[in-house]
């Protein structure tokens, strides 16, 4: 998401004037452990249970809470990417074409699905994810997971495991790194 | 100098694609671009319920001067599964039969809000000059012996598919190359995507001018196959035959058909396509049209996913061909 | 013509052309120019005094900066009446003329009907003098309904006036039938041309633009020159076989312009024309698919272009003629090989032959104005009233214009009842700004006065 925002959020594709770094990748590692043993709390172990990343910034952590969930439970969860840019509610609008192909590991039926992203900010992007996994099958449930969640909703979304909560104001730019993330502004 | 079949446009058109040289100001890059996205469409199509709800509320017209349901319906397919309206302006019904100009009727369907027209129409340029008068997006489904693009990009995507890529493959087209506008998209989007070209016809079926095409000439088909990756045939017109350009249909095939003993001539990897409709027995042989490596069946499937890349492109990305494609 | 002049008496005032450079088939000089009354020339001199000369209340036009020269004289007009006067009337035709600087148009016979009839060319020549804005001269049919099966009665219409014939649109395609035309047309009383548009229609059938490099990349059939010259070659043996003059129409390409040098060369009696569009526009322009640049012959290569221009330069084409070809929007908004043949060009020619010729150093002024007046009144049959030198009791068919004042072609402006211009948008340079008709200003001021 935050690859993704930084280059379509005005102003597109700027550059950092100032950053802050709120997580070290120790801190994301950590984080990453909590929300892996959440998952399998909440899901009374891991049956049935599919990671789906969203393109792109989703997909790098799914990845490692698979194999996170893969140390704990010693269980290989199924792990799939969705790119949700055929089901964006401002499609013309802004220029977005798809990252990758979509991937989604077999039928979705009876199947509980955890949505991987990196930020969760406004939620139409997970409003888009919902409706494109709705193409896929009918799922049991659907959790959603993020790394960081920045605030500022627009549609009544909520996420099941998160990160991090991070404060911040509408026009700074949350970067998610395999090295950390960034807060900061941003001038095109 | 701009490529065969590139029209006066040596930068691209953002807005409509009507020749292969709108995909942008590096054509390759243009013909990449889609077929990346027609990837993800491959996998749209593959899906159970195969549509997606990306161009709810957008229009798509086809404007259909000459018959081709097959065109028409891989459009409309296209058009649907991105779930657009589509509407068809049947020309047999309307009243361009009774005389109205083409510009009244691109004027008269341009006031019900479309979004895109596709247009096919028997005279070369008609698509380029429905583009002046129209708001619309306007996508060429074949123009007199102009233009073909949609076809170049799914014979591309098909090539990628079927041997990797177009880059360096020895592409030889066959036959009647003078009248086809499949054969002028074909010859600017497998150049620009570094493919070596070598058409193969009577020179009564060549352009009278090929300066500025970078492609290779032979009338001696099997020379030509033993080298060849993929072999491209044209359909062969019969009502050529009353214009003194190939004494018969008889002698064509012999000189030119790709006969089951000629198709032995061919490296086993290598691909057969045709643009379809085939005339089996004069440009192709029934059997060869079956073989391994005839592609002709992945041709037509890859052309919906590669029609829905194309609408998708113009209508809904938001983004220009060639332009800044933020990846 | 005497009664365009008579009328014209009886509402002339007269004239004085004061500070324009005068250049006219005598030369060039720095005078003054007065016209009388009754149409004629009264004065040539240096600061004429107007009440000396018996000119009363003499109109002053001033001409500083501008040439003064005998009115343009058009030899390939498409009036398009009777018959397409959705597209063009003789009187929106002529105001377009006068407009251009002409003084005299040639109308050509593809009407509807042809003009291949005494009854014809009488309709098209009292259209033009109603009109009165310019003079409306008539081309004859070779043959009946320019169908080229049978000769048009040339006779009649030759005793009309009609000194220059033609089937121009096509080319009389049988050779024993174009032997005969010009074997019959050397007998009649008059001297007369015989002019070909040069087309072997055998080979230019069903194409719609030059065949080449262009072509074959737009996938529109093509015209290969070949077929313009093999027409050219044919009616240059015809000329040596009978003796009768020939004149070739809108020469467009190198091989043509060739053929006409070699037998000029050997004294043979033929005459060539070129439009400005085959000296200013090239096959590439096609590229846009507009039908606007559709014309027949077609546009060719920029080595055809070269050779037209050396062609007027030398001499071999004598005249610029417009093949001022108007066509009805609609027609022109269809596919391009729908589309008819023809675009405008009497407003425009004397600003392209200035633009494209005089200035690139092409031609002279008085060149352009040889090839634009007095040569094509000549081979127009009209040399006793157009084209005639600056002088006292000449008929004052003038045209004064600024060689340098720059404007750009806008074909909503255009006083053609048809917009099918190939320019619009062009700057280009040379602006009319009188022209006058046996002493009338038709323009004043870059303004038609009917």
């Amino acid at each position: 998401m935050a690859e993704r925002e930084r280059r379509l959020t005005p102003p597109y594709g700027g550059v950092f004037v100032a950053r802050t770094r709120v997580m070290s990748a120790d801190d994301m590692q950590r984080a990453t452990w909590r929300m892996a043993h959440e998952i399998i709390e909440r899901n009374h172990g891991l049956d049935g249970v599919v990671l789906i990343g969203l393109q792109t910034g989703g997909v790098p952590l799914a990845a490692r809470l698979a194999e996170a969930l893969r140390q704990i439970e010693g269980i290989e969860v199924p792990v799939g990417c969705l790119d949700v840019a055929f089901y964006r509610d401002d499609i013309g609008l802004r220029p977005v074409l798809p990252e990758a192909v979509t991937d989604i590991p077999g039928d979705l039926d009876g199947h509980t699905v955890v949505l991987v992203d990196d930020v969760l900010f406004t939620g139409r992007t997970i409003r888009a994810a919902l409706d494109a996994l709705t193409d896929y099958g009918r799922a049991r449930a659907v959790q959603l997971a993020v790394m960081v969640d920045r605030g500022h909703r627009e549609l009544p979304i909520r996420p099941d495991f998160v990160g991090k909560n991070l404060p911040t104001r509408r026009d700074e730019v949350v970067d998610v790194a395999a090295d950390g993330v960034d807060l900061g502004e941003m001038v095109k | 100098m701009s490529r065969p079949g590139s029209g006066a446009r040596r930068h691209g058109d953002p807005r409509n694609l009507i020749s292969i040289g709108d995909l942008g100001p590096d054509v390759a890059d243009g013909i990449e671009e889609v077929m990346r996205l027609t990837d993800s469409f491959v996998e749209v199509s593959e899906r159970a319920i195969p549509k997606v709800p990306t161009l709810r509320g957008r229009t798509v017209v086809s404007l259909f001067f000459e018959d081709s349901t097959r065109t028409r319906l891989s459009f409309e397919t296209a058009a649907k599964r991105l779930s657009a309206d589509t509407m068809t302006f049947s020309v047999g019904t309307s009243s361009v039969k009774k005389g109205e100009s083409l510009r009244d009727t691109v004027e008269t369907i341009e006031a019900m809000g479309v979004d895109a027209i596709v247009v096919r129409h028997a005279s070369s340029g008609v698509p380029r000059q429905v583009a002046q008068w129209a708001e619309a997006s306007v996508i060429n489904a074949g123009d007199g012996w102009h233009e073909h693009p949609t076809q170049a990009l799914l014979d591309c995507y098909t090539i990628r598919q079927r041997a990797g890529g177009v880059a360096g493959k020895r592409i030889a087209i066959v036959g009647d190359v003078k009248h086809s506008r499949v054969a002028r998209s074909d010859v600017g989007a497998f150049t620009a995507l570094g493919a070596e070209v070598t058409l193969v016809a009577p020179p009564t079926l060549l352009p009278p001018s090929l300066d500025g095409w970078p492609v290779k000439v032979s009338h001696d088909l099997d020379s030509v196959l033993a080298s060849t990756d993929v072999c491209y045939l044209l359909r062969m017109q019969r009502e050529r035959m009353s214009e003194a350009l190939v004494p018969s249909l008889r002698e064509y095939t012999a000189l030119y058909g790709l006969t089951a003993r000629r198709a032995d001539l061919l490296p086993e990897h290598a691909l057969i396509m045709h643009p379809g409709p085939m005339n089996r027995g004069v440009e192709i042989a029934a059997e060869v049209a079956e073989r391994q490596g005839a592609v002709i069946v992945d041709q037509v499937r890859n052309g919906v996913a590669v029609r829905m890349a194309v609408l998708f492109l113009l209508l809904g990305s938001g983004t220009e061909w060639g332009g800044e494609s933020d990846r | 013509m005497t009664d365009t002049q008579t009328r014209k008496a009886d509402v002339a005032q007269a004239l004085v052309i004061r500070g324009g450079r005068v250049i006219d088939r005598t030369g060039e000089r720095h005078v003054d120019v007065a016209v009388a009354e009754d149409g004629t020339i009264a004065a040539v001199g240096t600061d004429l005094d107007p009440a000396s000369l018996g000119l009363h209340g003499a109109t002053v036009l001033d001409a500083t900066g501008c040439v003064v020269a005998p009115g343009l004289v058009d030899i390939h007009t498409h009036l398009r009446e009777p018959g397409r006067e959705e597209a063009e009337t003789v009187e929106t035709g002529s105001r377009a003329a006068a407009l251009g600087g002409y003084t005299a148009v040639l109308a050509m016979p593809n009407t509807e009907p042809a003009i291949d009839s005494a009854a014809v060319v009488r309709q098209v020549l009292d259209a033009g003098r109603d009109a009165g804005l310019c003079d409306v001269r008539a081309s004859g049919a070779i043959t009946v309904g320019r169908r080229g099966e049978a000769l048009a009665p040339m006779g009649e219409m030759a005793a009309l006036g009609v000194r220059l014939f033609t089937d121009d649109g096509c080319g009389v395609q049988d050779d024993r039938l174009m032997r005969r035309a010009l074997e019959y047309a050397s007998g009649l009383p008059g001297p007369v041309t015989l002019a070909q548009h040069c087309e072997v229609e055998a080979l230019s059938e069903g194409g719609h633009m030059h065949e080449g490099e262009w072509s074959s990349r737009l996938g529109i059939p093509g015209i290969p020159p070949e077929a313009e010259e093999l027409m050219v070659f044919r009616d240059i043996a015809l000329a040596r076989l009978t003796g009768a003059k020939v004149h070739f129409q809108h020469l467009s390409t190198a091989g043509a312009v060739e053929l006409v040098r070699q037998a000029k060369a050997r004294g043979l009696p033929v005459t060539a024309e070129a439009t400005p569009h085959h000296f200013t526009l090239t096959h590439a322009e096609v590229a846009s698919y507009d039908p606007v640049f559709k014309v027949n012959p077609p546009l060719r290569t920029a080595d055809d272009v070269a050779a037209v221009k050396a062609g007027l330069a030398d001499g071999t084409i004598d005249a610029i003629a417009t093949d001022h070809a108007p066509h009805a929007q609609e027609l022109k908004e269809a596919p391009f090989d729908h589309a008819p043949c023809g675009m405008l060009g009497l407003e425009t020619a004397l600003a392209l032959a200035v633009t494209e010729l005089v200035e690139p150093g092409v031609l002279s002024l008085a060149d352009v104005l040889a090839a634009m007046s007095w040569r094509p009144a000549e081979i127009g049959g009209m040399a006793d009233t157009q084209g005639r030198p600056i002088a006292e009791g000449e008929p004052a068919n003038i045209v004064v214009f600024d060689p340098t004042e720059e404007w750009t072609v806008d074909p909503t402006q255009l006083a053609s009842r048809s917009r099918n211009t190939p320019y619009a948008g062009r700057t280009v340079r040379g602006k009319v700004r009188h022209t006058l008709l046996c002493g009338e200003p038709t323009v004043l001021d870059g303004k038609a006065q009917r």
